[in-house]
């Protein structure tokens, strides 16, 4: 009975990793590897029933705990990076020196 | 079918570990790396090590990314694009020569979970049968890691303070270039910047609430790691990255300055090098009471009350020490503004 | 018996949650609608999906564990959300369809940063 919800959960991971490697940007693939935690969380807890372990929850807790701060980290270092050097994404294209901020 | 999703998931970790080779956008590759760390730990919990795991997620969830973005603010986002057409060849030989090792060495690998191989066979129903008789706790793989390989861990602990120690010299040097005077317009704007910079994401009401809310928790969440790491998966090394976690979650929420003027970096320095102090002092403690180093039985007059005493000991020791050398790495990228 | 029909019912919906959600991050035209895809796996999705374990947990630690999950999930994940579109917010991304009516004012829109928190978090929740 586990298994429809695991292996439901690993489709999305998969599709959640096509989001993160399109983009278009970066706050797509931010939002992605977010919501990959999240169904981290909820593949770690099937598993761990799936599995028999239930005192690996643990785990689940852990990333449901703290998964978030690397989101605030990212809001941070949005406000304090200069305001013209964010628009696109260069992953596509060429990287030229404007994209280079920080200095 | 644990075959089958551990197959998918390393699937989706090389596609990851190929987008991250290939983006040069350095931002791009900090997330992806997050969601490499993510897929790694699921890796690890299929195949049931789930103290692997743990850490894996302590570190990945948060730490590194935040670090990551630290190092970027500091040097920039986009890779320098740098080819000489020698030296590209030169590692393409080096890679496919090893790819063409690994490759090969694989002929040599047992099959998944064979019971005949010698890893099966040699220490580890050793360390299984003794666990139970000797140091009574359920979780085999802290016995193992605190008490029958202590000297390992100690070794770590000590990799971990020379890697603090290494950074916090890297950080502490002042930059000899930018020595011309600054002009008092110039110093203005760097001063309100400073300010600016300071605040943290006090200006932003819900995360501010919710990660004022959450901290408690989290600090409780890792003491219960730390302490329970002799009943299930936890120990030292992941409490220290959770507890680390937290006060970082105050730093960025509060301003990096704050949560200097909480924990300030005496103190840090003092947990850095205190506890490993504290986990050797344990293993001169037990040579002072006629043991063997870090022979815990001798602590106490139960053999296994020693066990346990010496386990809890340097265990916390470890939190001690990841926890400072973790915040003081992060200060050390948070305090630095630019090169 | 009736328990684990309904734990199966649950976890199935839970995983048929997940998975419109997943298809709906890759399908929806603009970041900011991808935020509500994403947000549907993680509240509805995780709900039910760990409704359907405890119900399998019975009264344990377990249980106990999983309610604390869910807490935490249900806590963080919005707020992580929300973090995110301020940060979108703030780096200019516009939600699309809305250019007209955001140029109507543009004045307020990218000069006014320091207070721009006010701005993320009338937006999006």
């Amino acid at each position: 009975m586990y298994y429809v919800a695991t292996i439901a959960t690993l489709i999305t991971m998969a599709l959640a990793l096509v989001r993160a490697l399109q983009g278009p940007s970066v706050y797509d693939r931010v939002l992605a590897a977010n919501m990959f935690g999240t169904k981290a969380v909820l593949l770690f807890s099937i598993i761990a029933f799936l599995y028999g372990r239930p005192d690996f929850l643990d785990l689940a807790l852990t990333y449901a705990l703290i998964n978030f701060i690397g989101v605030f980290a990212i809001l941070e270092f949005i406000r304090r990076r200069p305001n013209d050097a964010i628009e696109d994404d260069v992953t596509k294209g060429d990287v030229n020196d404007d994209n280079v901020v920080g200095r | 079918m644990t075959i089958i999703f551990g197959v998918f998931l390393l699937t989706l970790m090389v596609i990851t570990a190929l987008a991250i080779v290939h983006t040069q956008h350095l931002f791009v590759a900090v997330i992806l790396s997050g969601i490499f760390s993510l897929l790694m730990a699921a890796n690890f919990f299929l195949l049931d090590a789930a103290d692997v795991a743990l850490t894996e997620a302590a570190i990945g969830a948060g730490i590194s990314t935040v670090l990551f973005l630290g190092a970027l603010t500091l040097t920039g986002e986009a890779e320098r694009y740098r080819s000489s057409s020698v030296n590209r060849v030169v590692a393409l030989g080096v890679v496919a020569a090893i790819t063409l090792m690994v490759i090969y060495a694989t002929f040599d690998k047992p099959a998944f979970g064979d019971p005949q191989t010698p890893v099966q066979q040699h220490v580890a129903p050793w360390y299984i049968d003794t666990t139970a008789n000797d140091i009574d706790i359920p979780n085999v793989v802290t016995a193992v890691l605190a008490s029958f390989r202590g000297y390992d861990t100690l070794g770590e602990v000590f990799v971990v303070l020379t890697a603090g120690i290494g950074i916090l010299f890297l950080f502490s040097a002042t930059p000899t270039r930018r020595k011309k005077p600054q002009t008092e317009q110039e110093s203005e704007v760097e001063s309100t910047a400073e300010i600016k910079f300071g605040e943290g994401l006090r200006h932003f009401l819900i995360p501010q609430v919710v990660g004022r809310l959450l901290i408690p928790f989290i600090l409780l969440f890792g003491l219960y790691v730390q302490f329970h790491g002799d009943y299930g998966p936890g120990g030292g090394f992941q409490a220290g990255a959770i507890i680390a976690a937290a006060i970082i979650l105050y730093a960025l929420l509060e301003g990096e300055a704050r949560a200097l003027r909480v924990i300030p970096q005496w103190v840090l320095t003092g947990m850095m090098a205190g506890g490993a102090i504290l986990y050797s002092a344990v293993g001169v403690v037990c040579m002072m009471l006629d043991g063997n180093f870090l022979e815990y039985s001798v602590l106490a007059a139960d053999p296994i009350t020693g066990q346990h005493i010496g386990i809890i000991v340097i265990e916390a020791g470890v939190g001690i020490t990841v926890t400072g050398v973790l915040l003081s790495i992060f200060h050390a990228f948070a305090g630095r503004r630019r090169f | 018996m009736a328990l684990d029909i309904a734990s199966w019912v649950l976890l199935s919906m839970g995983g048929l949650f997940v998975f419109i959600g997943g298809v709906g991050v890759l399908r929806m035209p603009d970041f900011y609608t991808r935020i509500h895809a994403s947000s549907l796996t993680d509240t509805m999705g995780a709900i039910l999906i760990i409704l359907g374990i405890m119900l399998q947990a019975g009264a344990s630690l377990a249980a106990i564990k999983l309610a604390m999950i869910l807490l935490f999930l249900l806590i963080t994940s919005p707020t992580a959300t929300n973090a995110l579109a301020s940060a979108a917010l703030l780096a200019g991304v516009r939600p699309c369809g809305t250019d007209p009516v955001m140029s109507a004012d543009k004045g307020i829109d990218l000069d006014t940063n320091a207070d721009a928190g006010s701005l993320g978090e009338g937006k999006d929740t």
